[in-house]
């Protein structure tokens, strides 16, 4: 039984710095992936990397600007450590070998972001998540001796301990298909966000909510997960992102009349307004009929000179070359808002820790929470890193003195029949998974999107329910037991639907527009009812729902504009 | 919506069967990609098909693959272009083919072991920054250029695809190869790193490094992220055989100079006089070979034998050295012009700051200036 003092399940920017930091502590760490570390979705972050590290920059402007940007959601407590801690962890990045753009004294230099009232995006081109993550893993390899890797190995189920504290999983060896029990003293989840769940997404297909689920069953609390972004400019059809780094740069929104309309929306920031005003703003462009034809608004890049796109926007004139047959540097290319980003999650404390003892979540499958109702680009690296941080060091220092946990061979047993009863379903009765999946993308992204009302989002929520009865008998081609890729998708197509659930109830719950959740039907802010957290507690069928409160600390909340 | 035929090699371990060829149609968006396309055929008609995939948007590297023998990303190629290019090289109504990558043991289907091969040789170059002595406080002030051209290698996503269609390896299994060498560079040229000549020693020394490498620019052709990665062992070469002056074990920099010379000379290869000029330099008699070198001229015997045997070198300009013609009239003064501008301006070809892989003929700075200087000589007096 591979045994660790703290296991780290995910491999993205906020599992690799956790596992990082943990060893840094002298403790044994394992790190297990579903994917090979560097196909993480960490890579997508194109944009940048806030911190308040300019001389004439301060961290209370850029929590701040978080905490607006959150619509008063987030908890200041936490995103003041945040902001705090950014400028040592961007250096600490910088020193391990991140090539981090330089201004012309060789220092590194900035970019404007969305949201934000000065420039304190750090930046490698428009790959800075990859660049940070294969940082990071140049690291991980060096620290071979120190940190276990199990690459593909895919997490079924944590483990808890009698006492009902997390000390360990159950891992599936993707290559081999055995499974395995994990023993450890502190788990630290960082798997992710849910974008799957969403039809079409800017997700990768396996941001399927895995760590979100596991915690959940475990007993934790999910916490704000009504909050879910809509990116302002996602490539229709396929719902690839275009970086928020192209407003930066300075490019234009237009709707088919040619009309500059953020204007009417944000007449002092415009495009660079945050991300939910900006993805409402076009939203409403499209359904009043100022749209393209395809349900689209222009993003008009070719403002910015040439050689600064070539050298800062690579990225995305590959991607509107290779995927949108556009020449951005010489037409406008066609946007929507589209799924993006899990603000809600796992709720944990600003070091990290779960409600369940033993149990941390850093990253996308975290609430902390620092984002709120919207979380302001080029912040979600900045969490993963800060908050990967904490948890592998407080993680650390909790396992110290602890005895070796013990681990009941039953959970093993069972996770081991659930897949045996996947693959023996009979096929061709009941349906496919891909079918399931599809269903559930196409109702979220119609009803839980932007614009959300009561009906709609029961309506959803009475799909989401039956999609789950038909989940518990579809049926799958593959019975090998290597690659099989296709048990792996049916497993968490379950994980997909408990987020999908939760989402809902929290939706339906939250009768106010807050952030990225605008009720058509209640559509104001209601901060005597509702400046507050919705929490969630798996109860069976539907979450049971309670509530915590929002930490504010020097900031009040205030009307909105930008 | 149209129809495409995918011809997929199919291999299934568990039974411990051969691989074997299957077709699937499937009715896609012709500006879909291939990836699309082997994902619709795994959710509507086979769940067991294997491929790694993840973002779709050409940035995690997972689904490297060969359509129509070419190494690629799947998610980057669109069904349009693959048809059209199995159309062009194999007539009307092929299908499209889809294979593992190369140059890797096949775990399942398209899924081939990586680890084994791609990522053991990313650890051979000590892929990690070693800087010198304690960080600044704040950060290392270097200059900007210096971020932007080590950018160009850490575009690379590893997806594997230049180690799929790299030939050396084919002939050398043990070559470090391009996406290590590649990485090894964004060491080499970044100036935080302390190492860089410890580095360039192990990768010249190593019969198995940067001069195992025949410039057939299939790596570079294979990148689907611009990284170039031949460029970049070309670079190494030149820092390391041009700028550090290590001569190599392998005879790497003297074979590399002897076609630098006899080329900058006669304006064509001189075949015949490539080994005699590698192994001991000075075509115009001043012969003086340098240790081991008449051993290791007499070791490529056997290598020129079977150039005669296989009709690769049998005109006499091929056998005797030294009556290679020079290239008629002025062509000639234009090749050294040429030499003599590379020399001056040492023209990098990164990406990055020229942009070239995107622009025409107009963007090609380089391109551009080897043309102007040529074109402001012409009429100078010679």
């Amino acid at each position: 039984m591979p045994t660790h003092d703290v296991l780290v399940i995910g491999a993205g920017l906020a599992g690799q710095r956790a596992a990082l930091a943990a060893a840094e502590e002298g403790v044994s760490v394992g790190i297990l992936s579903k994917v090979h570390p560097v196909r993480s979705h960490s890579n997508a972050a194109q944009g940048g990397i806030n911190a308040a590290l300019q001389e004439d920059d301060t961290w209370e402007s850029h929590a701040f600007d978080t905490i607006k940007g959150s619509d008063y959601l987030a908890d200041q407590d936490a995103v003041e450590v945040m902001c705090r801690e950014a400028p040592e962890e961007l250096l600490y990045l910088e020193h391990l070998g991140v090539t981090f753009h330089r201004n012309e004294e060789g220092k590194m230099g900035t970019r404007a972001f969305g949201g934000a009232s000065a420039a304190r995006t750090y930046y490698v081109a428009d790959i800075t998540g990859q660049a940070i993550m294969h940082v990071l893993y140049e690291q991980l390899m060096k620290a071979s001796g120190e940190v276990a890797r199990y690459e593909e190995y895919f997490c079924t189920a944590l483990a808890l301990d009698d006492a009902g504290r997390c000390v360990g999983a159950v891992s599936r060896n993707v290559r081999d298909g055995s499974m395995e029990l994990f023993k450890a003293k502190a788990v630290i989840l960082a798997t992710g966000g849910n974008g799957q769940v969403w039809k079409p997404s800017t997700n990768a297909l396996i941001c399927t909510g895995d760590g979100i689920a596991m915690a959940y069953r475990a007993g934790a609390k999910l916490m704000d997960m009504e909050m879910i972004q809509y990116h302002p400019t996602t490539l229709a059809k396929k719902g690839f992102l275009i970086t928020e780094g192209a407003r930066g740069e300075g490019a234009h929104l237009l709707n088919a009349k040619g009309e500059r309309f953020m204007e009417k929306y944000a007449p002092n920031k415009m495009e660079l307004a945050s991300r939910d005003v900006v993805s409402r703003a076009e939203q409403t462009e499209i359904d009043e009929g100022r749209g393209f034809p395809d349900g689209t608004i222009a993003l008009d890049i070719t403002v910015v000179p040439k050689k600064r796109i070539l050298e800062a926007l690579r990225e995305i004139v590959l991607v509107g070359r290779d995927f949108a047959g556009v020449d951005i540097t010489k037409e406008p290319i066609h946007i929507k808002p589209g799924n993006h980003y899990t603000m809600g999650g796992v709720k944990t404390d600003f070091d990290g820790r779960t409600d369940v003892e033993g149990l941390y979540a850093a990253g996308e499958v975290a609430c902390v929470s620092v984002h709120g109702g919207n979380r302001l680009g080029a912040n979600s690296l900045l969490d993963t890193l800060i908050f990967g941080r904490r948890s592998g060091v407080h993680a650390a220092d909790y396992v110290k003195g602890r005895e070796e946990p013990v681990v009941s061979q039953t959970l093993l047993d069972d996770e081991e029949a659930k897949i045996a009863e996947i693959v023996g379903r009979e096929r061709g009765k009941g349906r496919r998974v891909s079918e399931i999946r599809d269903e559930l993308g196409a109702v979220m992204d119609k009803h839980v999107a932007v614009f959300r009302d009561a009906e709609g989002l029961q309506t959803a929520l009475e799909t989401v329910r039956r999609l789950r009865e038909e989940a518990s008998s579809c049926y799958i081609d593959d019975d090998g037991h290597i690659f099989n890729q296709d048990v792996i998708g049916a497993v968490e197509l379950d994980f997909m639907l408990d987020n999908a659930l939760a989402t809902c109830v929290a939706a339906i719950e939250r009768t106010e527009s807050r952030g990225a959740q605008y009720r058509t039907d209640f559509p104001d802010r209601n901060d005597d009812e509702w400046l507050k957290h919705i929490d969630l507690t798996v109860n069976g069928g539907d979450p049971t729902v309670s509530y915590s409160e929002v930490k504010i600390t020097d900031w009040q909340p205030m009307e909105r504009t930008y | 919506m149209a129809k495409f035929s995918l011809k997929v090699r199919r291999f299934k371990p568990e039974p411990g069967e051969g691989p074997y060829w299957e077709n699937f149609d499937v009715d896609l968006d012709p500006d879909l990609s291939v990836l699309d396309g082997l994902l619709q055929v795994r959710d509507q008609q086979d769940g067991s098909l294997s491929v790694r995939c993840s973002c779709k948007a050409a940035i995690c590297g997972s689904c490297g693959v060969k359509i129509n023998g070419q190494s690629t990303l799947a998610c980057k190629t669109r069904l349009s272009e693959a048809k059209e290019w199995a159309n062009r090289s194999n007539g009307n109504s092929e299908p499209i083919t889809i294979e593992p990558m190369g140059n890797m043991p096949v775990i399942k289907d398209l899924v081939t072991d990586m680890e084994s091969t791609h990522w053991q040789k990313i650890r051979r170059v000590t892929p990690w920054l070693l800087p010198k002595g304690d960080p600044p406080e704040r950060e290392y002030i270097v200059p900007p250029e210096s971020m932007i051209d080590v950018t160009q290698t850490m575009a690379c996503v590893q997806c594997g695809a230049c180690v799929s269609a790299c030939l050396s390896m084919e002939a050398d299994p043990d070559f470090v190869g391009p996406a290590a060498l590649a990485k090894a560079y964004r060491f080499v040229g970044d100036p935080r790193d302390g190492e860089r000549k410890e580095r360039l020693h192990d990768l010249a020394q190593d019969p198995h490094g940067i001069y195992n490498c025949t410039h057939c620019f299939a790596c570079v052709e294979a990148c689907p992220k611009g990284v170039a990665p031949m460029d970049q062992i070309m670079r190494l070469r030149r820092i390391a055989g041009h700028d550090e002056d290590i001569d190599d074990v392998n005879n790497g920099r003297r074979h590399e100079l002897a076609f630098v010379n006899i080329i900058e000379q006669k304006g064509t290869l001189d075949e015949a006089l490539l080994l005699q000029e590698s192994f001991a330099p000075g075509i115009k008699g001043k012969l003086k070979p340098p240790r081991g070198a008449i051993k290791a001229l007499f070791d490529n015997i056997p290598t020129a034998l079977r150039a005669i045997r296989s009709g690769k070198a049998r005109s006499a300009e091929k056998l005797v050295p030294g009556i290679h013609p020079k290239l008629p009239g002025d062509a000639q003064k234009h090749v050294k012009r040429i030499y003599a501008h590379a020399e001056e301006h040492r023209i990098e070809l990164n990406l990055y700051i020229k942009g070239e892989e995107f622009g025409g003929g107009d963007d090609n700075e380089a391109e551009e200036l080897a043309e102007n200087e040529l074109q402001g000589k012409e009429g100078a007096p010679a």
